[in-house]
């Protein structure tokens, strides 16, 4: 079976993996977290290749990829929005914001807006009770926030992504890779 | 052969260990209500209306071994508005109207409303909106009328061994899928037997062409299966 949804390298990668698993008793939940560090979520062809080689039934591995939070099944958006719902942000409405983000961006936790702009997601306490109610989009750190706060903020990161690609046909080459180093720095 | 005795609801009862409560209350016609057990498949305590008194505290009787000198109370008032109270919740939690159903009339989710005297539904309505999939030749699913029993899920991979169906996400977005959450008519594994539609104790899963309450389903079709197969 040809995976179309993964480089050549990122398929040897799966293929290693599955045969390092095989006759291993219960391997697919490790198997399942070892494919998505390679590809970075699990497409459906990835979970088909994966079914096949453990003899598992589909539906099964469609199962334990839904049930577990950890698994994404389509790639990471540009941004990674977390609202956080431990208990002190909880407490200062961060189910509010998570509500009002998803209704806006029209997505379900853990997955990503159609545009491929934002990936939604939730998690248990950043550390920084003190803001509470907090998110994070990807590693910046916003507080005191609330829904009409952190739409706010989301609309910044959409207006300067825009900026970028209009700007983006003027730039040159060398400029464009600078600005993602810095990014990634 | 090992002997214990049991009492259910004051009665005492001779029977031997290993055996669940529920299996020993129905020997003796004692009743106890149930939506996700069905003869010949296994018992996994899904659906929580079996649940019975054992000293104080409530478990499921289809998934309880009896022990020696348990007592058993079957029908307590306290057991009894708790049964409704997750009744009401499965109401709740799907879009159970009878009066536009196929199964008016053939299904053991309304059964059980009229068994345990169910008047009203107290909590607020989910109002899902799941998929409905249509896509089978013969047979379709309306998932706002599943109540996750599970019983399409096991007689589709203990009696048929296809295990096409399995459940999905969690939550409020638990549902059940065929293989990698395809369109049914394209599930591969999928052998057309329509074990799940018989074995559904709603209008969930049903064959199609038929009409308003004009669905009758046919579980015990997996029990005399099972027994055909036990006793060769």
């Amino acid at each position: 079976m040809e995976l179309t949804s993964c480089t050549p390298q990122q398929a040897a990668d799966i293929r290693r993996i599955l045969d390092a698993a095989a006759g291993s008793p219960g391997p697919l939940i490790q198997v399942l977290h070892a494919v998505q560090g390679v590809v970075g979520y699990l497409p459906a062809d990835v979970l088909d290749y994966v079914a096949d080689a453990l003899y598992l039934p589909k539906s099964e591995v469609h199962g334990v990829a839904t049930f577990y939070n950890f698994f994404r099944l389509d790639p990471a958006g540009k941004h990674t929005v977390t609202v956080c719902l431990g208990t002190a942000c909880y407490v200062k409405g961060g189910a509010k914001i998570l509500e009002r983000l998803k209704k806006e961006l029209g997505v379900a936790e853990g997955r990503t807006t159609a545009d491929g702009l934002f990936t939604l997601d939730t998690a248990r306490c950043f550390g920084a009770c003190g803001l509470a109610p907090v998110m994070t989009v990807d590693e910046e750190v916003f507080g005191r926030l609330s829904p009409t706060k952190a739409l706010a903020i989301l609309e910044k990161y959409r207006s300067s992504t825009e900026d970028e690609t209009a700007g983006s046909r003027e730039v040159t080459h060398t400029a464009k890779v600078a600005k993602g180093r810095k990014h990634e720095a | 052969m090992e002997r214990i005795t049991v009492k259910i609801d004051g009665r005492e009862i001779v029977t031997s260990p290993g055996r669940t409560i529920l299996e020993v209350a129905v020997e003796h016609g004692i009743r106890i209500p149930t939506l996700c057990h069905l003869e010949g498949l296994s018992d996994v305590g899904a659906c929580r209306l079996c649940i019975v008194d054992v000293r104080g505290q409530l478990v499921t009787s289809c998934t309880t071994r009896v022990a020696d000198k348990m007592e058993v109370l079957t029908g307590t008032d306290a057991v009894r508005a708790y049964r409704r109270t997750i009744l009401e919740l499965l109401f709740a939690e799907g879009n159970h109207v009878c009066a536009f159903c196929v199964s008016n009339g053939g299904c053991e989710l309304q059964d059980l409303a009229c068994e345990l005297e169910m008047h009203s539904v107290t909590v607020p309505y989910a109002y899902p909106r799941h998929r409905v999939d249509a896509t089978h030749p013969r047979f379709l699913i309306d998932r706002d009328r599943c109540v996750l029993c599970g019983r399409c899920v096991r007689a589709c991979g203990e009696v048929e061994g296809a295990r096409t169906w399995n459940f999905a996400e969690r939550g409020s977005q638990a549902r059940v899928i065929t293989d990698l959450d395809v369109d049914w008519g394209t599930a591969a594994s999928c052998t057309s037997c329509g074990k799940c539609v018989e074995v559904c104790p709603t209008g969930a899963i049903v064959r199609k062409g038929e009409s308003n309450g004009e669905m009758r389903k046919k579980p015990e079709v997996i029990t005399r299966l099972k027994e055909r197969r036990t006793h060769g």
